[in-house]
């Protein structure tokens, strides 16, 4: 999956969770959180989409690591490579 | 013969639009089944039933605008059945309500069945865009409306708009309940910063385990530590009711929920302190979602007992409530944060956060509210036993 790909999974899951906000006024490197308005329920709902979508579960340690949009691309790209190598 | 009325979806509340029945004459009912759709100022409202019976007679037609009480269908008995006359309860009035921001309007006595039909993805959609479907003519089979027709309906009338006209009403009901319990209720104020590291560390340990779809919120945690402090404190989970509080057996939290574009509503987590924790968060989640999208059920909307607030997710330090009446308390939550902590004669770090509690000193003093905050902060030191 490329990040191009994951970046348009993650936008489509957060334009389920705030469809009021426009995706392409998001500042990719700034906290989404809060541009988005999302409360503790949004961002689970968020997290259990991502599980849904692209199979990973990012555990609770690792929430931080999903601050901004880029930040969440990066991360997911990251997890998906690495269940790929598992797999091999 | 029993009447199905329009219930009081809250103290607020003299009047109600039907927007939709869910069924049609001859339908067999039972306790606890959603019937129909109205319309308050805290938005859709999928309103139950609470009899068995048979459906005779819609009485009141979509679109109309009718005061609480007013009969919406008739029921008989199922067959076999005892069939005394009776009225179906619905929660009663609890305080003489002056605001109207809905205007009653006389029913209208309906001679035919239902005029129209929604399938549920076409109810998905009208709740998602905010749409009316009273106003959406459906081409389905019989009339009824499809996804498609909802979505031709966006076209010819903006959904901004109807969203914009629902925030404001709401505003105006908030607006109303808020001013007649700051001119009615004599608050005072009480707040405890709560040492969380006991409670953060055993619930990440917990959720460790487990998958992000079975993980527990640090806000559960708070709901059931209040729930089971009312238990113990009991004085705060009352009603204020013809002059005097009267104490509630069941301890149902309002849970104040924001709605985006606006507005709050508070719907209630029935025997909230009977619940496990993942039922907890399970119906939280649920209800803080429907709540958004449409679908809070009249039982939800009409018996909370004591409302929590929470708004450490926004950032505030803490939050003094005001009190929603009937209810003579309501407690808030500010966010948890890293402070310096003495623990052991040594300062160290520690996750924090300040509860508050805004009761009605008709009801209770600060000795009793102050006990009530040191028991929440008590059961929080040892969550495993939530």
């Amino acid at each position: 999956m490329t990040t191009d790909s994951i970046r348009q999974t993650v936008l489509r899951v957060l334009g389920t969770i705030a469809p009021e906000v426009d995706p392409a006024t998001l500042d990719p490197s700034a906290p989404f959180r809060n541009q988005l308005d999302l409360d503790s329920i949004d961002f689970l709902n968020f997290l259990i989409a991502l599980r849904k979508e692209l199979g990973v579960d990012v555990p609770e340690r690792d929430y931080s690591q999903l601050g901004s949009l880029n930040a969440c691309v990066e991360y997911l790209a990251a997890a998906l490579r690495a269940s790929q190598t598992d797999v091999r | 013969m029993a009447e199905f009325l329009m219930p009081k979806l809250g103290a607020d509340m003299t009047a109600g639009k039907l927007v939709a029945w869910r069924v049609k004459p001859g339908d067999v009912v039972s306790r606890g089944a959603i019937v129909a759709e109205v319309e308050t100022d805290k938005g859709v409202i999928e309103v139950e039933i609470f009899s068995n019976g048979v459906i005779d007679k819609l009485l009141v037609e979509p679109g109309t605008v009718v005061p609480v009480g007013t009969p919406l269908a008739t029921l008989r008995e199922p067959i076999g059945a005892e069939s005394p006359t009776e009225r179906i309860p619905v929660p009663s009035p609890r305080v003489p309500v002056k605001d109207q921001p809905l205007a009653p309007a006389a029913p209208v006595p309906m001679n035919a069945p239902p005029r129209w039909r929604a399938s549920p993805a076409a109810r998905e959609l009208a709740r998602t865009l905010g749409i009316d479907l009273a106003t959406v003519p459906g081409t389905g089979p019989d009339g009824a409306i499809t996804r498609q027709d909802v979505q031709r309906a966006t076209e010819t009338a903006p959904p901004a708009s109807a969203t914009a006209d629902r925030a404001s009403r709401m505003r105006q009901a908030i607006a109303a309940a808020m001013t007649r319990s700051k001119r009615e209720i004599p608050h005072y104020y009480l707040s405890t910063t709560i040492d969380l590291h006991n409670a953060l560390t055993w619930l990440a340990q917990r959720n460790a385990a487990r998958s992000v779809t079975e993980r527990v919120l640090p806000g559960v945690l708070l709901l059931k530590a209040v729930a089971l402090a009312l238990r113990e404190v009991p004085q705060f989970n009352a009603l204020w009711t013809d002059g005097q509080a009267k104490p509630s057996e069941a301890i149902h939290l309002g849970v104040a929920i924001s709605l985006r574009g606006g507005g709050l509503v508070a719907p209630a987590i029935h025997h909230t302190d009977q619940l496990s924790l993942d039922e907890l968060m399970r119906k939280l989640t649920d209800l803080v979602n429907r709540a958004r999208t449409g679908g809070l059920r009249s039982s939800e909307m009409a018996d909370p007992t004591l409302t929590v607030t929470n708004l450490g997710d926004q950032g505030a330090e803490s939050v003094f409530g005001v009190i929603y009446p009937p209810q003579v308390a309501i407690v808030g939550f500010g966010k948890i944060g890293e402070r310096p902590w003495v623990v052991g004669g040594q300062v160290v770090p520690r996750s924090v956060l300040t509860a508050t509690l805004s009761a009605d000193h008709r009801v209770s003093d600060g000795h009793q509210g102050s006990l009530f905050l040191a028991t929440v902060d008590q059961l929080l030191q040892e969550p495993d036993k939530l």
